[in-house]
């Protein structure tokens, strides 16, 4: 074996590396980076879908605040907001979440997803055809009702594989946590992994951290494929109780999902 | 004064002195127009007359520029109307249907009537399967719109519009985007409808439906209503060279 492949192996792939930092990283690791990323991404939507709202408003005084909003958290290196929100709030006097890191990182994180998924959403919401709104208010549903019964459930549909990004994009940010300083007990992926690098000098504990995150969004991202796939067919697989039509409908999803 | 308790003396819609810009470009230049209970009017003209343009201003999907649409004597265009409660009571039928496709046949029918009639969900399906027995799609209600023929889908979005009681029916070429063997059993319906009385206010390319059916014909060409009447008037003895020269190219 060429001397610099073995000692690419030894640095990044050692077997006894490996096996010693993997329990630690599954017992603690996983759980700190699940919960971090889980929660920035339910806030993350949940700013994302209301600024949504905002940027396809006809009143331009709505639309601009969401707007500068958008343009800077999409604009700021994601660090710099972590370091902003997690650091900067406190040293203002502004101990909100007291002195756990968790929450801030949390925050930065929905912050800046939103200002994405806001992007995503407005996409989607503005690809949904005109006259369904118009037939929805035509039945006396009011602007904010149309909107949230009928025009965001169809947007949203056709931004699903668009947002899987987004989600992933959170699970691997959540390490940024570090920045703002862990007790050991709130160590997530990534500083476990660092921590480890340091005390040993050998980079495997990396690369264990590395497969770990893969664990966690390569089936995230599966599972919304899917979930995707299963709103597209829900018509084509009900047509195949009364309609001749349906065998090639079904064979053409078999072959999609292939 | 509310569309709930309609007065009987007025009719049911009135069109006084309507205008309508878009920018620069004038589509409507001064409408009259009456209809009165019960009756069917048949919007004809050219495309690009005005006509599907003064039919969205019946229920304010478009805003008239000036003029007065009054729905059972309440001017719809004053500034304190509850909009959404005016349409409530307006049906609409659009060319597209414009039927919500992630939505099963039968909660395209119940949304409004638990949203907006705040009807419980068994008062609303109730109201919604007898409509669509009326429409003859009773087989169809767990069906998504997209596994539907263009036909049953118009028949859908006309149960639709009907489950909320409404006190006019607006129809905007509502076969103009089907397959002419599915055009039929559209217009069927829309007969039954004039039948059972019905105020229904109708943009069609259809010239025997017009005839056959309208009480009322108005013939709109560049913005202005050329030429009105009874369907025998209108379409035997034109008037003017301008609804000569359409109903040449039409009939």
């Amino acid at each position: 074996m060429p001397t610099g492949l073995r000692n690419f192996l030894h640095t990044f792939f050692d077997p006894g590396h490996l096996g010693s930092v993997f329990p630690s990283l599954l017992k603690d690791g996983l759980l700190n980076t699940l919960e971090i990323s889980a929660l920035a991404i339910l806030f993350g939507t949940t700013i994302g879908m209301l600024l949504a709202t905002l940027l396809v408003s006809r009143r331009w005084y709505l639309r601009a605040p969401a707007r500068a909003y958008v343009d800077v958290f999409r604009g700021l290196p994601i660090i710099v907001t972590v370091m902003m929100v997690g650091l900067g709030l406190p040293i203002a006097g502004l101990h909100i979440f007291g002195r756990n890191s968790y929450p801030y990182a949390v925050m930065a994180l929905a912050l800046v997803s939103g200002a994405y998924m806001s992007e995503i959403f407005r996409s989607g919401i503005q690809s949904v055809d005109r006259g369904q709104m118009e037939a929805a208010r035509s039945l006396g549903l009011s602007y904010l009702g149309a909107m949230r019964l009928v025009i965001v459930p169809q947007g949203v549909r056709r931004v699903l594989p668009a947002l899987t990004n987004q989600f992933v994009a959170m699970v691997k940010d959540s390490s940024l946590v570090y920045l703002l300083g862990l007790l050991a007990s709130q160590r997530e992926l990534f500083s476990i992994a660092k921590d480890t690098t340091f005390e040993t000098g050998n980079l495997s504990a990396l690369t264990a951290a590395g497969i770990v995150y893969l664990a966690i969004t390569i089936p995230l991202t599966h599972t919304v494929n899917w979930l995707d796939r299963r709103m597209r067919d829900g018509g084509a697989v009900r047509l195949a109780g009364g309609d001749t039509s349906a065998p090639s409908l079904q064979l053409l999803s078999a072959q999609e999902g292939r | 004064m509310s569309l709930e308790t309609p007065t009987q003396q007025a009719p049911a819609v009135a069109v006084t002195g309507l205008t309508k810009k878009f920018g620069e470009h004038t589509v409507l230049r001064g409408i009259d127009l009456q209809v009165d209970r019960g009756k069917t009017v048949c919007l004809i003209g050219a495309s690009g007359s005005g006509k599907s343009t003064l039919l969205r201003c019946m229920n304010l999907l478009e805003q008239p520029t000036s003029g007065t649409v009054l729905l059972d004597g309440l001017d719809i265009t004053g500034r304190d109307v509850d909009i959404d409660a005016v349409r409530s009571h307006v049906g609409m039928v659009f060319q597209q249907f414009n039927l919500f496709p992630h939505m099963s046949v039968l909660r395209n029918l119940t949304l409004a009537l638990r949203k907006v009639r705040k009807l419980s969900k068994e008062q609303a399906e109730d109201v919604a399967l007898a409509r669509l027995a009326e429409v003859g799609l009773s087989a169809y209600v767990k069906h998504r719109p997209g596994q539907l023929s263009g036909g049953q889908q118009q028949r859908v979005a006309i149960a639709r519009s009907l489950a909320m009681e409404p006190r006019v029916m607006l129809f905007d070429e509502p076969t103009s985007a089907l397959d002419p063997e599915l055009v039929k059993g559209v217009l069927d319906i829309m007969r039954q409808l004039a039948a059972k009385d019905m105020t229904m206010v109708v943009v069609t390319h259809e010239m025997g439906f017009a005839r056959e059916v309208a009480d009322h014909v108005a013939f709109l060409d560049d913005g202005l209503i050329v030429e009105e009447g009874p369907p025998a008037s209108v379409f035997d003895s034109p008037r003017s060279d301008r609804l000569r020269a359409f109903l040449s190219q039409v009939l």
